[in-house]
């Protein structure tokens, strides 16, 4: 696949629970190489949209991978296949770290020595490899953090998605993790979707960035253009200089969490060349995203 | 009578552990997918199959007898298989005293594992098949604890089996029957033999399941 083609594209995608619309965006893609931010408030859809470009939960309207359309249960589970995923909780599982970073191999139909190099090798680059035979109860937060990256690079996938994976470690822990990931992307040029609440995490690797709000796409483009002409006031909270947004307490909470409606996004009001507004910008009730 | 090997004694004993044995395995193979089918999903009356699935925990033994009875009987609607009085029948009507104890006790551990562990083994690639197992590995304490109530359940009843096995020495009689009819005839040395063997029985497979059930459970 050559550089700058999108290998997840997402149409009209919506996705609603008991007839309440969690999330509605016109047009998102993920282009290969590029790490493709997805950024707001809590409540936003931003893991809703996340899981939905995944094939993890049912959504209307359409969704490419790699060209071709994911439509059934056998779409979904290629998808899967050829993506990976590391959550704000790491979720590993009751095994070892080496079992832990085996387990996504082996759906993918990788076993014995490619299996045992791709472990080796990916342990190596978190810095990992002196865990290998613990098992997770043994852990710190950062440490399970670093095996599901691991867990989750170790499949080679065509697109990461990063669902605020700094969001429960503690500060020194978060910024060495954040080091040594961003290093590791630049270098791997894996295409990613990263979703967070703080732009200071992902400036430096971002090549795009998307402002969610109230489920809608608020504003498309650069770290540069949205800091320098944000769509609404909420995005300039976020982006100018001096108004970037750190998770304050309660921020990056569990599943389920309920926002109020924030009233309407100022949609629409983009003037960057090359932003993108959706022009359905206006927030309704939104349920059960973090 | 334990020391000197009795084969009588042995012969029940064997018995009853693959009458039970028998109709903890099936009822494990059947109850634990049926479990994750009814906790991964959602269905209009979900809670009333819950609430049956709950009450079948509780239901006495020897009603489940009386029922598996009534369809064994000769002139039941499965009175031609000529199942009656045999170990097949005894292991059906214990299959169905394990059943809702594994599909209650698995589904309340599914139902309490934190959501995000499916959506993460999805995320790996599983297919169906790999998440059911992965499943049931990050509950395996409390599926274990299920699988030993199912054990203790079934290896420790008397009504249904009596019921359905007639109690024939040296056919069908296990431990609790074997236990029951020798102190009605008054054969207290072998009731007590027979009963030694039932609590060592019972105390061996739940020490080898414990080992199962607490192995990886300590830190590092």
């Amino acid at each position: 696949m050559s550089a700058g083609t999108a290998i997840i594209e997402a149409r009209d995608l919506s996705v609603a629970v008991r007839g309440a619309e969690l999330v509605h965006v016109q047009r998102f893609s993920v282009e290969s190489g590029e790490v493709h931010v997805v950024i707001g408030p809590n409540g936003a859809g931003k893991t809703t949209l996340l899981r939905a470009l995944n094939g993890l939960i049912p959504a209307s309207g359409e969704l490419l991978f790699e060209e071709r359309p994911v439509r059934h249960g056998r779409d979904r589970l290629r998808l899967r296949r050829h993506t990976a995923a590391v959550m704000q909780v790491p979720y590993l599982l009751d095994t070892t770290v080496r079992g832990n970073v085996q387990s996504g191999l082996k759906p993918r139909g990788v076993s014995g020595d490619e299996l045992h190099r791709r472990v080796d090798e990916t342990l190596e680059m978190l810095g990992i490899a002196r865990l290998a035979d613990r098992r997770r109860r043994g852990l710190s937060g950062g440490e399970a953090q670093r095996v599901s990256i691991a867990r989750a690079l170790a499949t080679r996938p065509a697109v990461l998605f990063l669902d605020e994976p700094m969001a429960s470690l503690d500060p020194p822990t978060r910024r060495a993790l954040q080091a040594d990931l961003t290093g590791i992307l630049r270098r791997l040029s894996t295409a990613v979707v990263w979703v967070t609440h703080d732009i200071s995490e992902v400036a430096a690797v971002a090549d795009r960035v998307t402002f969610l709000e109230g489920g809608h796409l608020v504003q498309e483009g650069t770290v540069a253009s949205l800091r320098e002409h944000p769509a609404s006031p909420t995005v300039a909270e976020y982006f100018l200089p001096g108004g970037g947004h750190a998770p304050k307490a309660g921020d990056g909470a569990a599943e389920g969490d309920v926002a109020e409606s924030s009233g309407a996004a100022d949609a629409g009001s983009a003037t960057a060349e090359g932003d993108v507004t959706d022009a359905s910008g206006a927030a309704k009730e939104r349920i059960g995203d973090a | 009578m334990l020391f000197t090997g009795d084969p009588s004694v042995y012969d029940i004993a064997l018995r009853s552990l693959q009458v039970s044995g028998a109709a903890l395995g099936l009822a494990l193979l059947a109850g634990t997918p049926l479990a994750a089918l009814l906790a991964l999903s959602e269905f209009p009356g979900k809670r009333l199959v819950v609430a049956i699935v709950n009450t079948g925990m509780g239901v006495p033994p020897v009603v489940v007898g009386l029922v598996v009875a009534l369809f064994l009987w000769r002139s039941g609607p499965l009175g031609s298989l000529n199942l009656m009085y045999t170990v097949q029948a005894m292991i059906i009507a214990q299959v169905i005293i394990a059943l809702p104890i594994v599909i209650g006790l698995t589904f309340a551990a599914l139902q309490q594992l934190d959501a995000g562990y499916r959506l993460q083994i999805l995320t790996l690639g599983a297919g169906r098949l790999r998440l059911f197992f992965l499943l049931l590995r990050e509950i395996k304490v409390s599926l274990m604890a299920a699988v030993m109530a199912a054990f203790g359940g079934v290896i420790s009843e008397v009504g249904a089996v009596m019921m359905v096995g007639g109690n024939i020495r040296g056919q069908t009689q296990v431990l609790t029957t074997g236990i029951v009819q020798d102190v009605s005839m008054g054969e207290f040395a072998l009731a007590i033999a027979l009963a030694v063997i039932l609590v060592l029985i019972t105390f061996m497979t739940n020490y080898a399941m414990t080992l199962v059930q607490q192995r990886g459970s300590r830190v590092a």
